[in-house]
């Protein structure tokens, strides 16, 4: 009701100058409403997500965010009460709850968001650029006919995006012209959340239950969740951290890696791994920063034994700092480094983790 | 079982590349172009799969301008029984390139479809997701392992996944794309280079598929990235230590 008044308001006000009022009449017909498409895990909303909310309101000032939940049983309800509160900026939670979404499978998915995005012809879905997210997304834009938008780093408008092409070694400023809805997965890390806003708890959003009942047999697809294999970590997730300390190929094997994880844990930081390094076996691939791996952009990135190559640059030079510690004077990464120390890491980490102050 | 791959002609993964002065995009002219590299990962599955006997062909397919021939005639020389070239002149959108594979698919009928998981020029990562989706087929997508059931005809596939490895299993027909890690691709040696060329390339044109290419993006203009001011190189770990706390703050 109340929107639906506030609407026509905007439809009947008139300005002075005729093309703008085109312009005013076509934006507020085109009124901007997000589905966003969470991730949790474990009863929370995950953080990545939450800055996708952040994407979500930098599209427009009116904009009426729908936080889409799925899975089933507990810590479904639990994360869609996490979800209701989360951000101030929310204004629905919907959740799906059934076995079928026991897993992230992307067929099930992709014809879920086909059907809440009919039922509720939201201008805008958005999901992170996370293995979920950039599973799923494209398949839901395909079933809907629409060029979906990857890895947006800033919102230009409701339709203007800017995303890093070729290794982030060229931005490109694409406009969506079409006629559906405007599908993207957004970088995390160049939406970050304030704490602050991630701790209110102002207002809690209406919670309720997608009707599944059209959701056939046949909208589970043909296939199965076998198993995941995570990785046990006690050190902050990679993608979200403050600090991350990188080894390379200068490492030489997995047993120097443990000098890396040993400085990780001084330093309250997470572990990442060049490409040379995993394909070695130094470390798991989910470390990988890069072009293919993890983008991520921390406070302090510490690199050590890393060449440099653009593949991996572009997984890590929004960082707000970088220092760099290789043996090779001209090493790529220098260029790149605000603090460069040309030396054998060998020597340089245990001075390193003699010295430093303990974290607080 | 016949199994398709889909490859595209890209700018080399290792030249620098340069924003054309009037913004209007990358410059490829006179630049070394060679095959993505996820695309000879996902063409060196299929013809591993081939080889131990659970496929019969493998035919790769690619869009774009003539040039593409080039592209697969390197598939062709890695292996690939034959070629399909489906040409197109102007940009092709993942979505494009998605209802084009799907109109191959139904006139091949492949009993799987591999790909690379991005293309390292437009870095999407979506074009095997959205054929999937089209097709109504299941997608193992981000693959660095797949081991194929021929008695079951469903395929088992690891997946690369924040924080870990999922395992999936999909019922045949499906669509796979190929992470870094699946495979080392072979290099192609001189006689099959040679062969390559009297191997059959097919043409078709997206009218010929009852295609129609359109776009609803349009890009405005591409710049290059801020560039980072240059930093100082500093002598020993504790001028490090010193500069890390009192001028960056960060420690």
């Amino acid at each position: 009701m109340a929107i639906g008044v506030i609407l026509r308001a905007l439809n009947r006000r008139i300005d002075p100058n005729p093309k703008s009022q085109i312009f005013s009449l076509a934006s507020a017909s085109r009124s901007v409403s997000t589905l966003v498409l969470a991730e949790h895990e474990g009863g929370a909303v995950k953080a990545p997500s939450i800055s996708a909310v952040e994407a979500a309101k930098s599209l427009g000032d009116d904009n009426s965010i729908s936080l889409l939940l799925a899975g089933s049983g507990s810590s479904l309800s639990e994360a869609a009460a996490h979800a209701a509160s989360c951000h101030p900026s929310v204004s629905q939670v919907l959740v799906a709850d059934s076995d079928k979404f026991a897993h992230p499978l992307a067929e099930s998915w992709a014809k879920l968001v086909h059907l809440v995005q009919q039922k509720g012809s939201y201008s805008h879905v958005i999901a992170t650029s996370s293995s979920f997210g950039k599973n799923i997304l494209p398949r839901a834009a395909a079933l809907l006919d629409v060029s979906p938008i990857t890895d947006v780093i800033e919102i230009s408008s409701s339709h203007l995006f800017l995303r890093p092409i070729y290794a982030g070694n060229a931005l490109c400023t694409v406009k969506y012209t079409g006629g559906g809805p405007c599908l993207l997965t957004i970088r995390s890390t160049s939406f970050p959340v304030s704490p602050l806003l991630a701790d209110s708890k102002s207002n809690e959003a209406p919670i309720s239950q997608i009707d599944l009942s059209t959701f056939g047999e046949d909208s589970v697809g043909n296939s199965r969740f076998v198993k995941v294999t995570s990785q046990d970590s006690e050190r902050p997730d990679l993608a979200n951290a403050n600090v991350v300390v990188t080894g390379g190929r200068g490492l030489k094997n997995a047993e120097n890696f443990k000098m890396i994880e040993k400085l990780a844990e001084k330093l309250g930081a997470a572990v990442g791994a060049t490409r040379a390094a995993v394909d070695s076996g130094f470390v798991p691939n989910d470390l990988q920063v890069g072009q293919t791996g993890k983008i991520v952009a921390p406070e302090l990135y510490i690199a050590f034994g890393v060449s440099g190559a653009i593949q991996h640059l572009a997984g890590m030079k929004d960082s707000k700092v970088i220092v760099a510690v290789n043996k090779d004077a001209d090493a790529p990464i220098f260029q790149v480094a605000d603090y460069g120390l040309v030396g054998d890491l060998f020597e340089v980490i245990p001075e390193l983790l003699e010295k430093l102050p303990e974290k607080k | 079982m016949k199994i398709m791959v889909a490859i595209k002609r890209v700018i080399d993964y290792a030249v620098k590349i340069r924003v054309k002065p009037d913004k209007s995009g990358v410059e490829t002219k006179n630049v070394k172009m060679s095959m993505n590299p996820f695309c000879e990962i996902a063409l060196e599955e299929a013809l591993r799969i081939k080889e131990s006997g659970m496929a019969s062909e493998v035919v790769a397919v690619s869009m774009g301008p003539t040039q593409c021939v080039d592209t697969l005639r390197t598939g062709l020389a890695m292996g690939a029984d034959r070629g399909i070239h489906v040409e197109a002149t102007g940009a092709l959108l993942p979505l494009s390139v998605a209802k084009l594979l799907r109109a191959l698919v139904e006139v091949e009928k492949p009993g799987l479809l591999i790909l690379g998981k991005q293309a390292i020029d437009d870095d999407c990562n979506q074009t095997g997701q959205m054929v999937a989706g089209l097709l109504n087929w299941p997608q193992g997508t981000f693959a660095s392992k797949v081991v194929l059931d021929k008695e079951k005809q469903a395929v088992t596939v690891d997946r690369e996944v924040d924080g870990g490895l999922e395992t999936l299993c999909l019922d045949l027909p499906a669509v796979i794309t190929t992470d870094l890690r699946l495979n080392q691709p072979r290099y192609a040696t001189l006689p099959n280079i040679m062969k390559a060329k009297s191997k059959v390339i097919k043409k078709f044109s997206p009218q010929d598929l009852n295609v129609e290419i359109k776009s609803d993006l349009e890009v405005v203009q591409v710049t290059e990235p801020p560039k980072r001011k240059a930093g100082v190189i500093v002598s020993s770990v504790d001028e490090l230590i010193d500069k890390l706390k009192n001028e960056a703050n960060v420690i």
